[in-house]
C-alpha cells in the first residue's frame, strides 16, 4: 500500500507549535480528513480537528492544505503526487485554538448583527422558482468560512472590526434578494458591513466549495445598490471604466 | 477540586439540530431564559445531512393529501408499533410547522403556482416532501439558526454535557465541559430538553457524524428515564460503497423519488421481487407502469393515475432487498447494487440532485448523469429512544424532556423518509412548550447537589490518571465489529447472545480507557466519555433485539422471520436498575376508534 507523508501543524500557538510528520497508508478514494482520522486512531488521539458530515455538507473541516484553504473531507489524497509532502495547517485568519482548530466565534457575532428576514405582514407566500434561483444559490452556503479565511481584508489587514467578509455579504444578499423581504440593509452594509473594503479580487469565489459566485452574484449587485444610494470608491471606478452595468 | 463556571437558565436545551433549535426558539418566544448547548459549532448538526425533504400534507401537489393519509402512511410504515398520538400530532402539525419555516425565511422549491413544491418518497401515498433540491436539512438548520440567534437564546458551542443533575426526582441542571479548553461548566436549569440525535457511531458503516454517540439516550437512561423500541435501527438502503473512504455516506432517497432505478449486477430490476404482499398493490405492477409513472412525474403533471415504482417501497424493505441481492452473489464489484438515474436528462439530474452530483463526482469520480452509482445499506437512524409523553414531550423524569431522534415512539418499527425533519420541528416545538409549562408550574427552583458534581468531575478526570490504559479508539473498533457482526441488519438469537457477552467484556475494558495530552481540544479525551454513551445505547439495542422474537419493520430476525400479531401491542422498554439494564415489555397505548377507522377505509393508493 502506498504511504503518504503528512506534515500536520501541532500546538496551541504559532510561536511554540510546529509541524509534525506522519506516515499514513493511502486507500482508494481517501481524503485528507481520513488521513487525519488515521493519525487520531493509530498515532496521536489528541490531534484536534473539526468535522461532522465527511461529505462536504457541514463546513466544519476547513483547513489550509499545502497553503490552499480547503475542506479536508473534499481534498483527495490522490490529487497529490505520491512523493509530495502534504502540509495541513489551521485557517490563518482566525485565532488558533489547537492544531487544526481555530476560534471562529467572530463570524457568529457578525451574523447576529444582520437584520433578519422581514416579510410583509400580509404576504401571501406565493412566489416563483425564477424569483428565488439567486437566493437559493446563496443559501447553499455551508459556513465553512474559507472565503473569510482567504479574503485579504480579513487575512492580511485583520479588519474584522470594520468588514463583515464575503460570507456575510452572501448572507445579506440572500436576504435582500428574497422576493418577500421588506427590510433595507443597504445603509448598514456600507457603515457596519464595510462593503467598500472589498475590491473585488474574487479570491473568495475561487475557494468556495459550494461554487457560490460570491463576487459576481452577491457582492457586485450589493455594491450597486449601495452606489445607488451612497458612494463606493471601487464601483465608481468600475463604472467609469465600463459604464453602468445593467441591473 | 477542579473549578467550574456556572450558568443559569429556566430551560436548558441539549443539542442544536432541528429539534433542539426549534425547542429553544419556542421556549424563548414564551419569555423564559433559554440556554442551548451543542457539541459542535452552531449550524453543523447532523440535520444538515438530511437531503430529501420534510413530509407535510400541504396538498400543494396532490390535492388528495391530508393529515389522515399522512398519519396512516406513518403508522403503516412503522408497522403499527408507533405511539399513535405522536403520529397523529405529527401529521396534523407538520404543515403548520413547514409554513412557519417559510415565514422565517426558508426558501423551498416552488410549484408552477408559486407554492411549496412536494416530491414523492418511499412509503408516502402522495407527493408530500417539501424540499430544497437535495439540501433540505441545511435549509432547515440555517433558517432555525438565524431565527434563534435573533431571539436572545444563549448558545454554548462545542460543549458536551456529561450528567443530568437532579434534586430528588426532579431535574435541577446539567454538568459538562467545553471542548475548546476542557473547562468544566455547571448549568442550573428547571427543565432540560434533550435533542441529541442518534447512535450511529456504534456502527462502522454509518451515515452519522462523530456527534452521534447516543448522548441523550444515555443521559436520560442514567437519569432514570426509560428507552423504548431500541431494537429498531434503520439501515438506509443507499449509502455509498466505494471508494472505501466514503463508505456509508448517504445517497439521498430523493434519487429514487426522482426516478432512480435499482438493478443488480445481472441488470435485473430486483425490487419488484421484494414488495411485501400487504403493500404490493400500491406499487407499479411492472416496468411499463413504473415508466409511465415516471413520465408523468417528469412532465410535471401533478397527479398521475399510475402507481409508483417499487424502488419507493419503505426503507426496511429496500435495505433488506439490497443486502440479500449482494449476499446471494448478485452484487456489484464493490459489494453494492446499482442505482441508476443516468438515463434521464443530465441537466435535470444536476438541477434536482445537485449535491449528489457533486458528491459522486468529487469523492468517487463518478458522473451520475453518465453512469449508475454503487450503493448499499448504511446505518442511518434509530427509531427507538427515550419514552416521552406525546403531547408534552416529557419523559418519566420530572423536568426532563426529549425531542427528535433521541426520543422514541413516533416512528414505530420503521421510519419513513421525510418524517424525520418534520418530527424535529413538530416535537421540538411541543417540547419547548411542554418545558415552559412545566417551569411555570414548578414552585421553587430545584437545588444543585455538590456530590453529583464531584462525581461528574471525577468521571471526567480519571482517564488522565490511568498510566497504561487503553486507547478509546481501539475500543470503538471492537464495538464496530460487535455491532456489525452480531447486531446488524439480520439478527439471530445466538448471535445476539454472543454480541451481548462481548459488550459486557467491552464494558469492563472501558474502565481502563486513558487520555493523553491536555484538556485543550482533545478528541481522544472526549471519546473516553462519549464511549460510555455508545456502550449504553449499543447494549440497549442488542438486548431489545434479543427480546423481540419476531420480524417487524427494521428488526429482521432470521430465526423468527414472520411478524407476530400478538407482539404488535407491546413496546420493549429498557431502564437502569442499579448496575444492570432492566428490560420490560409494556403495552402500547390504545388507538381510539375514529383513528382505527382510517385503516379500514384505505383506498388504493396512487402517487
Ligand atoms: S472579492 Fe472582496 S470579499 Fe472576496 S476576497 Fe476579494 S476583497 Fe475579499
Ligand atoms: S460562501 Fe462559500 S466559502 Fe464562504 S462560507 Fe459559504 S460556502 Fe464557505
Ligand atoms: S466534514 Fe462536513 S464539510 Fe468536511
Amino acid at each position: 500500500m502506498r504511504e503518504a507523508t503528512l506534515k500536520v501543524f501541532r500546538g496551541t500557538d504559532y510561536e511554540t507549535g510546529e509541524f509534525k510528520t506522519y506516515k499514513v497508508p493511502v486507500e482508494d478514494g481517501m481524503v485528507v480528513l481520513d488521513a487525519i482520522h488515521y493519525i487520531q486512531k493509530e498515532i496521536d488521539p489528541d490531534v484536534a480537528v473539526r468535522w461532522n458530515c465527511k461529505a462536504a455538507k457541514c463546513g466544519s473541516c476547513s483547513a489550509e492544505v499545502n497553503g490552499k484553504p480547503a475542506l479536508m473531507c473534499k481534498t483527495r489524497m490522490d490529487h497529490f503526487a505520491s512523493d509530495t509532502e502534504i502540509q495541513v495547517q489551521p485557517l490563518k485568519t482566525f485565532p488558533l485554538v489547537k492544531d487544526l482548530v481555530t476560534n471562529v466565534a467572530w463570524n457568529y457575532e457578525v451574523n447576529k448583527k444582520i437584520t433578519p428576514f422581514t416579510p410583509a405582514k400580509d404576504a401571501d407566500w406565493t412566489f416563483f422558482q425564477e424569483d428565488i434561483e439567486r437566493v437559493q444559490e446563496f443559501r447553499k452556503c455551508i459556513e465553512c468560512f474559507l472565503c473569510q479565511d482567504v479574503c485579504h481584508v480579513l487575512r492580511d489587514h485583520n479588519r474584522k472590526d470594520a468588514f463583515i467578509g464575503p460570507r456575510f455579504l452572501v448572507r445579506t444578499a440572500g436576504l435582500e434578494m428574497h422576493p418577500l423581504d421588506k427590510a433595507n440593509r443597504i445603509e448598514s452594509l456600507k457603515d457596519h458591513g464595510g462593503i467598500g473594503f472589498c475590491n473585488i479580487t474574487k479570491c473568495c469565489t475561487e475557494v468556495c466549495p459550494e461554487d457560490i459566485h460570491i463576487t459576481d452574484n452577491a457582492i457586485i449587485p450589493l455594491k450597486e445598490r449601495v452606489v445607488d444610494e451612497f458612494y463606493d470608491p471601487v464601483m465608481m471606478l468600475l463604472k467609469k471604466i465600463f459604464g453602468k452595468k445593467q441591473k | 477540586m477542579a473549578n467550574y463556571e456556572i450558568h443559569e437558565h429556566d430551560i436548558l436545551v441539549i443539542g442544536a439540530g432541528g429539534a433542539g433549535l426549534r425547542a429553544a426558539i419556542e421556549a424563548s418566544a414564551k419569555g423564559v431564559s433559554v440556554g442551548l448547548v451543542c457539541k459542535s459549532l452552531l449550524g453543523k448538526a447532523h440535520t444538515v445531512m438530511a437531503e430529501g425533504g420534510i413530509a407535510a400534507a400541504l396538498a400543494n401537489v396532490d390535492s388528495r393529501d391530508n393529515w389522515e393519509v399522512h398519519f396512516r402512511d406513518t403508522m403503516i410504515g412503522g408497522k403499527m408499533l408507533n405511539n399513535w398520538r405522536m403520529a397523529q400530532i405529527h401529521a396534523q402539525e407538520a404543515p403548520e410547522c413547514v409554513r412557519e419555516l417559510e415565514q422565517w425565511g426558508a426558501v423551498f422549491d416552488r410549484t408552477k403556482e408559486g407554492k411549496i413544491l412536494q416530491r414523492a418518497f418511499g412509503g408516502h401515498t402522495y407527493k408530500r416532501l417539501c424540499h430544497v433540491g437535495d439540501r433540505t436539512g441545511l435549509e432547515l438548520i440555517r433558517t432555525l439558526q438565524d431565527k434563534g440567534v435573533h431571539q436572545g437564546i444563549d448558545v454554548y458551542m462545542e460543549c458536551t454535557v456529561t450528567k443530568i443533575l437532579k434534586d430528588g426526582d426532579k431535574v435541577s441542571g446539567a454538568f459538562g465541559y467545553f471542548r475548546e479548553d476542557g473547562r468544566y461548566v455547571l448549568f442550573k436549569a428547571k427543565a432540560i430538553i434533550l435533542a441529541t440525535g442518534g447512535v450511529g457511531r456504534s456502527y462502522l458503516v454509518t451515515s452519522n457524524s462523530w456527534e452521534y454517540t447516543g448522548d441523550g439516550h444515555a443521559l436520560a437512561y442514567d437519569a432514570g428515564a426509560d428507552l423504548i423500541d431500541m431494537e429498531f435501527v434503520q439501515f438506509h438502503p443507499t449509502g455509498m460503497v466505494w471508494p472505501p473512504g466514503v463508505r456509508g455516506i448517504l445517497v439521498t432517497e430523493a434519487v429514487r423519488g426522482e426516478g432512480g432505478i435499482l438493478r443488480n449486477s445481472k441488470g435485473e430490476r430486483f425490487m419488484f421481487k421484494y414488495l411485501p404482499e400487504a403493500t404490493r398493490a400500491d406499487y407499479a405492477a411492472d416496468e411499463t407502469e413504473a415508466k409511465k409513472w415516471l413520465e408523468d412525474t417528469l412532465s410535471g403533471r401533478l397527479k398521475t393515475e399510475y402507481k409508483r415504482p417499487p424502488e419507493l417501497s419503505t426503507r426496511d424493505n429496500v435495505a433488506r432487498a439490497i443486502y440479500t441481492e449482494v449476499k446471494e452473489g448478485r452484487g456489484t464489484e464493490h459489494g453494492g447494487v446499482y442505482l441508476d438515474i443516468s438515463y434521464q436528462n443530465a441537466e435535470r439530474v444536476k438541477k434536482k440532485l445537485p449535491s449528489m452530483y457533486h458528491q459522486f463526482k468529487e469523492l468517487a469520480d463518478v458522473d451520475i448523469t453518465q453512469t449508475p452509482m454503487e450503493v448499499g445499506p448504511t446505518m442511518h437512524y434509530i427509531m427507538g429512544g427515550i419514552r416521552v409523553n406525546a403531547d408534552t414531550a416529557e419523559t418519566r423524569v420530572p423536568g426532563l424532556f426529549a425531542a427528535g431522534e433521541c426520543s422514541g415512539g413516533m416512528h414505530g418499527s420503521n421510519r419513513l423518509g421525510g418524517n424525520s425533519l418534520s418530527d424535529l420541528i413538530v416535537f421540538g416545538r411541543r417540547a419547548g412548550r411542554g418545558a415552559v409549562d412545566y417551569t411555570h408550574k414548578l414552585g421553587s427552583a430545584p437545588q444543585i447537589s455538590e456530590s453529583q458534581i464531584t462525581e461528574a468531575i471525577e468521571e471526567l478526570e480519571i482517564p488522565f490518571k490511568r498510566q497504561d490504559g487503553i486507547n478509546p479508539n481501539d475500543l470503538v473498533k471492537e464495538l464496530h465489529t460487535i455491532m456489525g457482526t452480531y447486531v446488524g441488519i439480520f439478527r439471530e438469537e445466538k448471535d445476539l447472545q454472543t454480541g451481548i457477552e462481548k459488550l459486557e467484556e467491552l464494558k469492563k475494558k472501558f474502565k481502563l480507557v486513558k487520555a493523553n495530552g491536555t484538556k485543550v481540544f482533545n478528541p481522544g479525551w472526549h471519546l473516553c466519555r462519549d464511549l460510555k454513551n455508545m456502550l449504553i445505547s449499543s447494549e440497549a439495542i442488542a438486548r431489545s433485539a434479543l427480546s423481540r422474537k419476531e420480524s417487524r419493520g427494521a428488526h429482521s430476525r432470521l430465526d423468527y422471520p414472520k411478524t407476530d400479531d400478538s407482539l404488535g401491542n407491546e413496546n420493549t422498554s429498557v431502564s437502569k436498575d442499579g448496575e444492570t439494564m432492566k428490560l420490560e415489555k409494556t403495552p402500547l397505548n390504545k388507538m381510539p376508534d375514529d383513528l382505527k377507522e382510517l385503516f379500514a377505509k384505505k383506498e388504493p393508493a396512487h402517487a
